[in-house]
């Protein structure tokens, strides 16, 4: 094939490479180049990406939509393992490589205006720029290892930004919490790769993949081990029970970061790597049920949590949570198209209500708390109706964004298990409730803010707001990419991802078959999710606008369930209790006992005995001449005639 | 004044060397067994060696030094010539080489000491201690 050769190559490279080389030229650059330049190499390198991507994906289409990969060099080789330095360009790579590009430059733009008052600008776009390059790497590698670079990549950016405003302690804490709770799942998901390893006797895609497919009987032990720890990495990076509570904790970080890393591209990538290893995945039905069951969980009691939440970063952050939940919950049931097609549709609604909210904290000079705004929509016109558009696309209302995804999703879960169907929708009707009640507290009724602020109130710089404008476009039509089989439209998504799983297809037909559901139930399972979203927006509306209800301050007293909500299940509280604790006192332990007493004794006693002896032998040092010949004449004598006897 | 005297001397002992047949010395040498040599310095280096660690004279000890120098000098000169091998004999040029270089700074220290104590005695210089 003509088209896949060294100018190919190059593009494919430039992708990742260009915002590295943003990375380091405004990270070595701090301080010493201005701001708007630094704002131009962090947006334009992405762009550059982003219009490069456009190019693969139009020449990918064009030319009959073949999975290619480019080898670069041979990155590591040591007895039968090879590991190469190369991408894999196929259809999930495409998508992902359009959503982050696409995502990270809008995001980039926002922050070229969110962040012009930071005296960190510079470090904060190098770090953004490092990010894009290791998130890039994770979707493009064509092996595990790769993956896992990029998964460690991004986890680390995660983490410098997190903690960017390192001045506070508690910010520097919750990157901390991110960036150690993100090890356990990465240690399973090392696991995992080793396990593929021993099995399969590599770790590229194409060879592991066409292994598996040949494997016999589902439910292996062997399979089940791998899927689970590579589960327990996604867990970790997608923020699935038990290993959630670093997610909210995150937005301490900047608000561009929470959008473009903590709820569009970064906490997919767990996602990514299930869908990525959908062959794996198939062949253990145990692990997919655990997911589907955890992944509902996850959507249920995020979603709870979220109901109550005063901080509209919090409350946006939960609702990732959830809506992480939903996607696994979709991958359980072996819905991987209805996932990817939910994670991108997420991408844009939550990448968007991140942006109004950041939006928002902008006007409102740094304030986060629901209970200080109010009234919000006449001084940020723009915010308030993008804000609304995100708000109704991740309610499930058609026919923006979320109701596609979040309608297919549940349809095939229904059709799985009727049960994890009915948590969904109990937790759809939550998601519509909060982001409504959030809306009405923010944009609605008096303003609560102090008159400082009030007179600050602006509508953001342009810079800004065109990213809100584009998200919102993308927000309200980009549920067409997948319109249900019931509407007589082609599942433009579905179709386009349908090579993936042609290894899974032969392994487990039964799971792709469509249609298992009649299109009166396919209805009927619409209007049930519209009408309890309808039905949470009445009920929000009521409470938050007809009766003006305002949450209660922070000391107040609270019902014992909302008490619980409010200070989420002490989940936090238990780990610290359980795990913190304990480990903090087994390392005093260490520390007192091991390090101070054995290690410190061992250093310390060789010093002391040095001392020792030379506070003895120093005598010998008499001064006298004749001494020192005859002990150096005796010294030699000794030695030649030990020279003689024994050597 | 002695130096200088030493090095012409030298330098005409080089010259004479240089024109005159190599390949006689070994014969002259051999005309002696080697096991006189060996005795002779081996007698040479224990008188320098007692001398070393008996007198208390800083010159005397430096003299006892020099003598111990030409005796292993001597030997690596015997040996060579018997075993037909020249690096012996090179080696005796740099052994000298260095015991002049000595001789300049030993006597140096001498001559420093003796301004300080009045004496050569190397049994007052012991407040080098502990």
């Amino acid at each position: 094939m003509p088209r896949i050769n060294q100018e190919m190559a190059l593009l494919c490279l430039l992708i990742p490479l260009l915002p590295f080389l943003g990375f380091l030229l405004n990270g070595l650059g701090n301080r010493k180049i201005s701001k708007g330049l630094v704002g131009f190499i962090g947006c334009s390198t992405v762009l550059v990406s982003f219009l490069i991507s456009i190019y693969l994906f139009l020449d990918f289409k064009a030319n009959g939509s073949q999975p290619y990969t480019l080898d670069y060099y041979n990155w590591i080789s040591a007895g039968s393992l090879r590991i190469g330095f190369s991408f894999l360009i196929d259809q999930l790579t495409l998508l992902m490589l359009l959503m982050v590009t696409g995502i990270g430059f809008l995001i980039h733009l926002y922050s070229a205006g969110y962040m012009s008052h930071d005296e960190g600008f510079g470090k904060f776009f190098s770090f953004l720029n490092l990010f894009m390059f290791s998130m890039l790497l994770l979707v493009m590698g064509s092996n595990y290892v790769m993956m896992f670079v990029g998964w460690e990549g991004v986890g680390l950016c995660s983490y410098l930004l997190i903690g960017f405003w390192n001045k506070n302690t508690n910010y520097n804490n919750a990157a901390k919490k991110a960036f150690i709770m993100n090890r356990i799942g990465d240690l399973g998901f090392l696991l995992g790769i080793f396990l593929i390893f021993i099995t399969f006797g590599s770790v590229s895609y194409p060879q592991v993949f066409a292994e598996a497919s040949k494997m016999t009987g589902l439910d292996t032990p062997v399979m089940i081990a791998i899927t689970m720890f590579l589960f327990i990495g996604a867990m970790g990076k997608s923020a699935q029970i038990p290993l959630f509570t670093w997610l909210p904790d995150a937005m301490a970080g900047p608000t561009p970061v929470s959008a473009l890393i903590h709820a569009a591209t970064m906490v997919t990538a767990g996602v990514y790597m299930v869908i990525r290893s959908n062959v794996l995945f198939i062949l253990a039905p145990t692990t997919l049920e655990v997911i589907a069951i955890i992944g509902a969980a996850t959507a249920l009691l995020a979603a709870t949590i979220g109901l109550v939440q005063n901080d509209i970063k919090k409350v946006l952050a939960y609702s990732t949570v959830s809506q992480l939940g939903y996607m696994f919950l979709a991958l359980g049931v072996m819905a991987f198209s209805s996932s990817m097609f939910h994670v991108l549709m997420h991408a844009f609604f939550k990448a968007l209500l991140f942006l109004g909210a950041g939006s928002v904290i902008h006007a409102m000079s740094n304030e986060q708390d629901m209970r200080r705004m109010g009234g919000l929509r006449k001084a940020l016109p723009v915010t308030f109706i993008t804000f609304l558009i995100g708000t109704l696309a991740i309610s499930g209302i058609p026919p923006f964004a979320g109701f596609f995804s979040k309608d297919e999703l549940l349809a095939h879960v229904f059709e799985h298990n009727k049960i994890l169907w009915g948590v969904g929708v109990l937790a759809s009707f939550m998601t519509a409730f909060y982001m409504f009640r959030a809306l009405f507290l923010t944009f609605f009724g008096k303003f609560r803010g102090t008159e400082e602020q009030k007179h600050h109130l602006h509508e953001s710089p342009a810079v800004m707001t065109i990213p809100l404008i584009v998200l919102a476009i993308l927000s309200t039509i980009g549920g067409f990419l997948g319109i249900p089989e019931v509407f007589g439209a082609e599942h433009v998504l579905g179709n386009y991802l349908e090579p993936l799983y042609t290894y899974a297809r032969g392994i487990n037909p039964a799971a792709f078959e469509t249609g298992a559901i009649s299109h009166e139930m396919e209805f009927i399972l619409m209007a049930v999710s519209v009408g309890v979203a309808i039905l949470a927006i009445i009920i929000a509306y009521f409470l938050y606008i007809k009766k003006e209800e305002v949450p209660a301050e922070e000391n107040a007293q609270l019902a014992p369930a909302h008490n619980l909500l409010y200070h989420k299940y002490y989940i936090d509280e238990l780990y610290n209790a359980l795990i913190v604790r304990p480990v903090m006192w087994l390392s005093g332990v260490l520390h007192r006992f091991v390090d101070e007493v054995i290690v410190d004794g061992i250093v310390n006693g060789a010093g002391k005995i040095v001392i020792l002896s030379g506070r003895t032998l120093r005598y010998a040092q008499s001064g006298a001449i004749g001494f020192y010949l005859l002990v150096m004449v005796c010294s030699i004598a000794l030695i030649l005639f030990l020279n003689f006897f024994i050597g | 004044m002695g130096i200088t005297l030493r090095l012409a001397s030298w330098i005409v002992i080089y010259i004479y060397n240089t024109f005159r047949p190599m390949n006689q010395i070994p014969d002259i040498i051999r005309t002696i067994p080697l096991n006189y040599y060996l005795y002779f310095s081996t007698a040479l280096f224990i008188i320098g060696v007692i001398g070393v660690l008996t007198r208390r004279n800083a010159i005397i000890i430096f003299m006892c030094v020099e003598l111990m120098l030409n005796a292993v000098n001597l030997l690596l000169t015997a040996i060579a010539s018997y075993r037909a091998d020249t690096n012996g004999q090179v080696f005796v040029f740099f052994i000298m080489a260095v015991a002049a270089a000595e001789v300049c700074v030993g006597l140096a220290i001498i001559v420093m000491t003796y301004r300080n104590t009045r004496s050569t005695d190397v049994q007052l210089l012991n407040n080098l201690k502990w």
